[in-house]
């Protein structure tokens, strides 16, 4: 692998974020071993330490797994019990991992791991197909909107690179995501332990057709993942130069949550619902102030308007024939983060794009068995790990878009008043 | 239609802003640690970026070994003018002297590990509730699972089995009173990342970044810079070397590379060839396997 860069390219190299879901048996940590060893982002010395660890636990291979388990805990019992994030690049993208557990009860972690991904990876075991494990990783890639799903057939060297398997696995997860909500779906037949079709396309299988899983990654079309057309831009930080020079200036910072600004735009202000102009979007770059022709997500820029407004952290500019939900009783799914059960009627504390507020759950509507995708009416009880439909009554009112339109501003999380810990994740409908 | 895109490191420049003001606004006292190293020179500057053209609206704290090089202090001074922000700095020694914290003895002693007493002193002293830092999660396998938001107790500690869930952009910052919060910014950034950013924003950097002759002195593997600070053993002796620093911290055990690397672009494609990671030539990680891990839980960057 081409590991030179030049000015050029280093401008030009995209970011994607992607996340990858599985257990201890299904290759998942010899995948993303595989994947770092393959384009040189494992140093010598992180090798050699793994080759000592390996050859003193009396392994006759590599254990790859060792490069990805962090904490101390996690190497004594062999597991990984928290989501690790993997950087590697090649000449055309830089990639973050989040790496995470796979197990049922780690759920919380592939969805904070899926909440900022670009791309899912969905490992199947040719030998064994599409089981549980698969359902609930669809699912959750799915409720978290993540735009791109590549399911890896792994193991095909122990089924001969047999193509009937392979053509069985693909119609049998069809049939599996035509109850959910994935727009692209890739499948990919490999075997991480060999190599075959992760960087390079394997001599194994003929009859596929299709590019490695290094080059779709590389490959798959990102920039139409952000909503570039609502214009939401929440106010994070207001700020005022004390001093003579920029006296009257007063900027509104903040990172561009979807859509284009653009100076001159006519905008609303909410809540106040006054209407001004955007008369700059300034970022600071190279060493001078520049004022942009227009900004989009996901920007960190700061806006003046033309009128002198009292605006502050948690108000949101928005275009006047474009603006969000307002309203205090939202209807959201919700992920429990929590050993602590989601108490019905309870308080929490929340936040929302850059708002903080409090709210009270006012029904419980269902539990979804995400193993299964059904509906629970009955056992509405949400404890640690689970996913519900809840409807939450906020102490004021929230600017929201449903999530499929905007993860940004369809998204927040509740806080435990007392014990200040995040305890749910919320996925507004 | 237009293609409507930033790159990798706008990226990364973006969500890095966006944290610096999150925390600006969310805490009551929060400062940003400065070491005099590459990444905490980036950080600053993406502080200067966020706020201008306000003046950076927390101060820059410096824990200072007292074995530094002199080439950091300058730069680390200068800065801190040209940015006109506030530079607090609290030294090891004064810990040592008021007995909270008792120096290393033999060739490998270091101050490394007696900077938690006096960072953590500092915070208290100065009330910090958040103190933002330059650590990256691609520098060692502890920092890997480390939060944007990392939660510290009332002694300090880092409790790596029980942190909060980080979603979406949405951070937590409650904490209760005598809690406080360390808060990485660069914590998705790479080496190169931080190298290939410093070009083509034109960052001014530390002479020690760059090749230069330097009296230094092989040890283990390792090649430390000659100073008074360094206990010699006795088959060692120190001689002229063509070296740079890929990391900067303590004198005492801080490693240099033999490098011909003259410019930022030189530096660039070294890191994008190099074999070895970055923090391979400290020694205060060659301790243990879990050195980090260890230093972290106590209080430690």
């Amino acid at each position: 692998m081409n590991t030179q860069f030049n000015k050029d390219s280093y401008l030009s190299m995209e970011l994607l974020r992607f996340t990858t879901a599985g257990s201890v048996d299904d290759g998942k940590s010899t995948l993303i071993g595989r994947l770092l060893l393959d384009c040189k982002a494992i140093f010598e010395d992180q090798l050699e330490a793994v080759e000592a660890t390996s050859k003193r636990r009396g392994f006759d291979h590599l254990d790859l797994s060792l490069v990805t388990d962090g904490l101390k805990a996690e190497r004594e019992q062999g597991i990984t019990i928290d989501v690790a994030y993997r950087y590697f690049a090649t000449p055309k993208r830089k990639f973050i991992i989040a790496d995470t557990p796979g197990h049922i009860q780690y759920t919380r972690n592939m969805i904070t791991g899926a909440s900022t991904a670009n791309l899912a990876i969905i490992l199947v075991d040719a030998r064994k197909g599409v089981v549980e494990q698969t359902n609930r990783h669809s699912f959750i890639a799915s409720l978290l909107g993540i735009p791109h799903v590549v399911v890896c057939i792994n193991k095909m060297d122990l089924v001969d690179y047999n193509q009937d398997v392979f053509e069985q696995i693909v119609s049998e997860y069809k049939k599996l995501s035509s109850k959910l909500d994935v727009k692209d779906v890739q499948f990919i037949p490999i075997s991480a332990l060999k190599g075959d079709n992760v960087v390079e396309r394997s001599e194994n299988m003929e009859w596929y057709q299709g590019s490695s899983l290094l080059y779709q990654l590389e490959h798959v079309h990102i920039t139409g993942d952000e909503n570039h057309i609502d214009c939401r831009f929440p106010v994070q930080y207001v700020i005022r130069p004390q001093q003579d020079k920029f006296h009257d200036y007063r900027g509104y910072a903040g990172r561009i949550a979807s859509g284009i600004f653009k100076p001159g735009d006519k905008v609303k202000i909410l809540p106040s619902g006054f209407t001004s102009e955007i008369t700059s979007i300034g970022l600071f770059e190279q060493g001078e102030f520049r004022e942009l022709q227009e900004a989009f997500s996901p920007q960190s820029v700061s806006i003046t308007l033309d009128t002198d407004l009292d605006i502050s952290r948690g108000d949101m500019i928005v275009r006047e024939n474009n603006i969000p939900n307002i309203g205090q009783d939202i209807e959201m799914m919700i992920c429990w983060l929590n050993e602590k059960k989601l108490v019905p009627g309870g308080k929490y504390a929340l936040k929302h794009t850059t708002k903080e507020a409090r709210c009270v759950i006012k029904e419980v509507r269902y539990r979804v068995d995400i193993n299964t995708f059904h509906r629970d009416e009955i056992n509405k009880e949400i404890g640690m790990n689970d996913i519900g439909r809840v409807l939450i009554r906020t102490t004021v009112p929230l600017f929201y878009d449903s999530y499929r339109k905007n993860r940004t501003t369809g998204s927040l999380i509740l806080i435990d008043e007392a014990t200040n810990e995040t305890v749910g994740a919320g996925i507004i409908i | 239609m237009q293609y409507y895109h930033i790159s990798h490191l706008h990226q990364l420049e973006s969500e890095a802003i966006y944290i610096i003001r999150e925390v600006a606004a969310r805490f009551e006292r929060p400062v940003m640690l400065f070491s005099g190293g590459k990444d905490s020179i980036v950080m600053t500057h993406l502080a200067f970026k966020a706020f201008y053209p306000a003046r950076i609206p927390f101060p820059l704290l410096h824990i200072d070994t007292g074995h530094n090089f002199p080439e950091t202090l300058e730069f680390r001074d200068n800065l801190a003018k040209e940015l006109g922000v506030n530079l607090e700095v609290r030294y090891v020694q004064d810990s040592i002297n008021k007995g909270k914290a008792v120096e290393e003895k033999g060739t490998n002693a270091s101050r490394n590990l007696l900077q938690i007493t006096t960072l953590l002193d500092a915070l208290e002293e100065l009330k910090v509730d958040a103190a933002m830092g330059g650590a990256r999660r691609d520098e060692e396998k502890a920092r890997a699972k480390e939060r944007f938001f990392s939660h510290r107790d009332e002694f300090g500690q880092w409790d790596p089995k029980n942190q909060r869930p980080e979603l979406w952009n949405l951070f937590n910052s409650r904490r209760h009173s005598g809690e406080h919060f360390r808060v990485f910014p660069l914590s998705n950034w790479t080496e190169l990342d931080i190298w290939q950013y410093i070009a083509i924003e034109k960052i001014k950097m530390p002479s020690l970044y760059f090749s230069h002759n330097r009296d230094c002195v092989k040890r283990d593997n390792m090649i430390l810079a000659y100073s008074e600070h360094l206990n010699l053993r006795e088959s060692e002796k120190h001689e002229m070397m063509r070296v740079r620093f890929r990391t900067i911290g303590d004198m005492t055990c801080t490693g240099a590379v033999l490098s011909p690397a003259k410019t930022i672009d030189d530096i660039i494609l070294e890191v994008a060839a190099s074999r070895i990671t970055e923090r391979g030539g400290r020694a205060d990680d060659k301790r243990s396997d879990t050195a980090m891990e260890d230093r972290k839980k106590s209080g430690y960057f």
